[in-house]
């Protein structure tokens, strides 16, 4: 093992793997250290969107950060498509959020009106439509659909697609990806960090923990903390159909392959092996409902995964004042801030500080010192 | 491909392959009918579209996909022929409606 | 018989309707157990006596005597009280005992106090270049039609493979009036030595002279090819030619039909999902179920019996079922134990049915270029992803099936596995030189069988579980 790289990236799932891309893109030389086939993988149960319309109710600068990396995702996929020649089906055609129902929508338009008093500067357009405009480009709603918020910057992507595309650039870009190596300690002396693996050891001048809802555990051995509230939920996929659906939803959305993606609960249970079917019941029963249609499509495969999530659902962005040199990085929203990882949170490590002014409010001294319980399990 | 052995006295059952009738035996999956007939049943994938025939014919290789009276990707080797149930071969990805 | 289940609880449910299924349902209801029986088929017999109750193969001769013992078994159940159901499709099984059922396109849910898995096997993955091609199919799906529709193939045939069951299907399929035009033998000659020393035991169970004999049958009417090390089906949409390396030649025939066969292994989707414990069973090849000596596996209240088991067949399958029965029996109904025929008896029954297997499996594991295939081969048919997709998805990063599948999409089209695991598995352990073990398997989640969206928006749900989803 190689143990004289410049940063070693602890976390090999979307966000870790974009840090770590956008890193080699600079030309650092980056480790990344994994865990292995099993193993609580937000990456591989997302739901992927691109997604800004509502993002950040409570926080304008999460709002502001998100349609920055909404805008930016068009770079990251034409980049990743130039370097490994994956498509990532990039699309931005605008996004919807149905209800249905009289109830439904009028909550959703308090949502809307609140997001829209809140973000001033960040206004991203997001509107309530009638269940007849709404209609226009979804024909195929059914009559329950009392209507929907609309924003044109949403979108989705092949997020799979794009996790191989992050590791097939690691070859490109001499990233060494090192799967089934858990970090268990780590430690910082003579200038340098050293990551404690069960295959020996590895040193690295700077390191970023992007291990999801693991980064709780990691963070406070680098006097950093990153408190998480993991949620589950789960998701349900149809077989291939022809393409029906023009715009992503923010519950449903057709892949490229073809697929219905349908989500999502949010359950306090942690346990990914298993699933509530009478979930799943809701999630498509709301589906089939929205588009009759789906009825009569067959469910594949139906899954429960660990969502990634701080505390109070706002990212996670911040470096060790006691560890000069370790950076930490945790979100929810893995597949729509991919672009800002790449591009803004690489540079920001490989010049050795955060700018206050791009990611300040994300600093995990919000939560009041490092002593905030968390009781998740992780 | 197949041929039907003499001994086999069960009734016959007309089904339509693509509105064509066919021959078919009561009993007979729909798949063990339409590799008895001559019509072609390959199917196209919806991946690919490469054309595909029953491969296991016990209902776990989901090669024998047929749009059966209207309803798409059913296991054509699970379900029994029936007296003019329509039959159509599937060209690539179900359509949503079907 | 596709009507919904009449109750939401049962003693036992049995979920396959094959040799060890069918046993375990009748002697769990003789015994007075509410015993629920669901079966995928139109009929009872899984695939050894497929459609054993309406095949149109009326000369008993013909499918011979092994096969009509199903219909003894079918009698039995048909005597006792079992509640059977047909085309039935279990999606679901928890370690709640929680079971849903498709039946007719709605969905039906019952809780039991025992489970006896009876899913039985399917063929192993025979990955050749072409395997995907019209016109080339299992000997097993061959063999279903001919038991099931009296259907044998006319067109110019070749059978490839090995097995016990190979030489079953080609003398049912001459004896029926069908057509082969060759057999390649791909039994690795080394095999032989490895399985002498097993030879006894074999020599002297039931299976011997029957298999003798029917490849003295067989040979007599078609050409064999033995020592077959290469094996590659082509044609334009269509299989035109099959062609074979047997002793260092090459030879390449015209084909209109290739039937494909190199032993069984366990269907494990369902157990899987439940959350059975599994282990890499290294002389047949597959994965199998962790089970105790009554079949009782990792989950309480879960038996499997049969070849999901692990490969035994079909004798062995029967006893294993009332094995499994008896445990339930002693669990629930202590009383009506005496009634049945004890441990002991059983377990020196399963000793003589299991006799010979060990051969067998030696002599007919299958070579490792018929199970790990390489370059544009396809792997996995729905996704249809190839060799070397997945050894390109290794060199950067994939370690075992489930990473594979975020990069690769194997293993995540409607059949779920079934015709790619195996080959993901040990291909992946090849080029990683590690142990199948320690590769895996796929992580399988309900519904372990497609089903509608609509059925399955129909599962009742409570309002915390409205709750979980609408959040505005």
């Amino acid at each position: 093992m190689r143990t004289d790289y410049d940063v070693a990236v602890v976390g090999g799932g979307l966000l870790g793997s974009a840090i770590a891309w956008g890193l080699g893109r600079l030309g650092k030389r980056v480790a990344v250290l994994d865990e292995g086939d099993i193993t609580k993988r937000a990456s591989r149960a997302n739901f992927a969107l691109v997604w800004v319309q509502s993002k950040g109710l409570g926080m304008p600068a999460y709002t502001i950060w998100t349609v920055q990396a909404s805008q930016a995702w068009g770079r990251l996929a034409s980049e990743l498509k130039q370097q490994t020649g994956l498509d990532v089906s990039l699309q931005q055609n605008g996004g919807f959020h149905l209800t249905l129902g009289d109830d439904e929508f009028g909550q959703r338009a308090e949502l809307v009106k609140r997001m829209h008093n809140q973000n001033g500067a960040a206004d991203y357009k997001m509107e309530m439509l009638s269940a007849s405009e709404v209609k226009k480009s979804l024909p195929l709603i059914g009559p329950e659909v009392s209507g929907g918020s609309y924003c044109p910057l949403d979108g989705h992507v092949n997020s799979l697609r794009t996790f191989r595309a992050f590791h097939t650039g690691f070859k490109a870009f001499g990233i060494d990806y090192f799967p089934e190596q858990p970090v268990s300690a780590i430690s910082k002396s003579g200038g340098e960090f050293k990551l404690t693996t069960p295959k020996g050891e590895l040193r690295a001048a700077k390191i970023v923990l992007a291990a999801g809802n693991a980064n709780q555990t990691l963070a406070p051995m680098v006097g950093l903390s990153a408190p998480m509230g993991p949620t589950r939920g789960q998701i349900v996929v149809t077989e291939r159909t022809m393409p029906f659906l023009p715009h992503p939803l923010t519950t449903i959305r057709q892949t490229d392959e073809g697929t219905v993606m349908i989500g999502d609960s949010k359950e306090d249970e942690l346990d990914d092996r298993t699933l509530k079917h009478s979930i799943s019941a809701v999630m498509t029963d709301r589906a089939q409902r929205m588009f009759p249609h789906l009825a009569r499509l067959n469910v594949v495969r139906s899954w429960a995964g660990i969502r990634v999530m701080p505390q109070d659902g706002f990212p996670i962005y911040d470096q060790s004042e006691t560890h000069p040199g370790a950076f930490v990085a945790c979100c929810h929203s893995g597949v729509t801030l991919a672009s800002n990882h790449a591009f803004e949170i690489a540079r920001m490590v490989a010049q050795g500080a955060l700018e206050p002014e791009l990611v300040g409010a994300f600093s995990a001294s919000r939560f009041g010192g490092a002593g905030t319980a968390n009781n998740s399990g992780y | 491909m197949f041929k039907r052995s003499e001994q086999d006295k069960r009734p016959p059952v007309q089904i339509f392959v693509d509105g064509v009738a066919i021959a078919a035996r009561q009993g007979d999956t729909v798949s063990a009918a339409l590799l008895a007939s001559s019509c072609d049943a390959r199917r196209s994938t919806a991946v690919s579209g490469a054309p595909r025939l029953p491969y296991c014919m016990m209902g776990v290789c989901f090669d024998c996909l047929v749009t059966i009276d209207g309803v798409g990707n059913r296991q054509g080797c699970l379900v029994p022929v029936a007296e003019g149930m329509q039959v159509e071969i599937q060209k690539g990805k179900r359509e949503i409606g079907k | 018989m596709t009507v919904a289940p009449k109750r939401e609880d049962y003693d036992v449910v049995v979920i396959g309707a094959g040799p060890a299924g069918l046993a375990a349902a009748a002697i769990s209801a003789e015994a007075g157990l509410s015993t629920l029986l669901l079966d995928e088929n139109v009929g009872p017999g899984g695939q050894v006596f497929r459609a054993i109750s309406s095949t149109p193969v009326t000369d008993r001769n013909q499918l011979g005597a092994d096969y009509w013992v199903g219909a003894d078994l079918v009698q039995s159940l048909r005597a006792s009280s079992a509640e059977v159901i047909h085309r039935a499709t279990v999606w679901s099984l928890d370690r709640n005992l929680d079971i849903a059922v498709s039946v007719g396109g709605a969905s039906a849910f019952v809780k039991a106090k025992r489970v006896i898995l009876a899913t039985g096997a399917l063929e192993r993955p025979f990955p050749i270049p072409g395997w995907t091609l019209p016109g080339v199919m299992t000997a097993g799906a061959a063999q279903t039609m001919l038991k099931s529709s009296a259907l044998v193939p006319d067109g110019r045939t070749v059978i490839a493979g090995q097995g016990p069951l190979l030489w079953l299907l080609a003398a049912q399929i001459l004896r029926l009036g069908g057509r082969i035009d060759r057999i390649l033998d791909t039994t690795e000659r080394g095999n032989y030595i490895a399985a002498l020393p097993h030879a006894f035991a074999f020599l002297t169970s039931p299976y011997f002279a029957k298999g003798l004999s029917m490849m003295r049958e067989v040979k007599a009417k078609v050409q064999v090819v033995s020592g077959v090390t290469e094996l590659a089906a082509a044609g334009d949409l269509q299989l035109a030619n099959v062609s074979y390396v047997a002793s260092g030649k090459r030879e390449t025939i015209p084909a209109d039909l290739l039937l494909l066969h190199q032993g069984v292994v366990p269907n494990v989707n369902l157990a899987m999902a439940a959350g059975v414990e599994h282990h890499w069973d290294e002389l047949q090849l597959c994965w199998s179920p962790v089970l105790d000596a009554s079949g009782n596996s990792s989950v309480a209240g879960i038996a499997i019996a049969g070849d999901g088991a692990g490969i035994g067949g079909a004798n062995a399958a029967i006893v294993r079922g009332r094995i499994a029965a008896r445990a339930a029996v002693e669990a629930l109904a202590p009383a009506a134990v005496a009634k049945l025929a004890s441990m002991a008896t059983l377990r020196a029954d399963l000793a003589k049915a299991e006799r010979g297997r060990v051969f067998l499996d030696t002599l007919f594991r299958p070579a490792p270029q018929f199970r790990i295939p390489s370059g544009d081969t396809i792997v996995c048919r729905c996704e249809e992803v190839t060799a070397k997709d997945v050894l390109d998805s290794v060199a950067i990063g994939a370690t075992g099936p489930n990473q594979l599948k975020a990069y690769r999409r194997t293993g995540m089209g409607p059949c779920q596995g079934r015709l790619c695991g195996l080959t993901v598995t040990e291909l992946m352990a090849q080029a990683r030189a590690k142990t199948p073990q320690e590769i895996g398997y796929y992580r399988l989640r309900a519904p372990v069988k497609p089903i509608t969206l609509a059925e399955l928006a129909a599962v009742p749900k409570s309002e915390a579980d409205v709750k979980a989803v609408v959040r505005g």
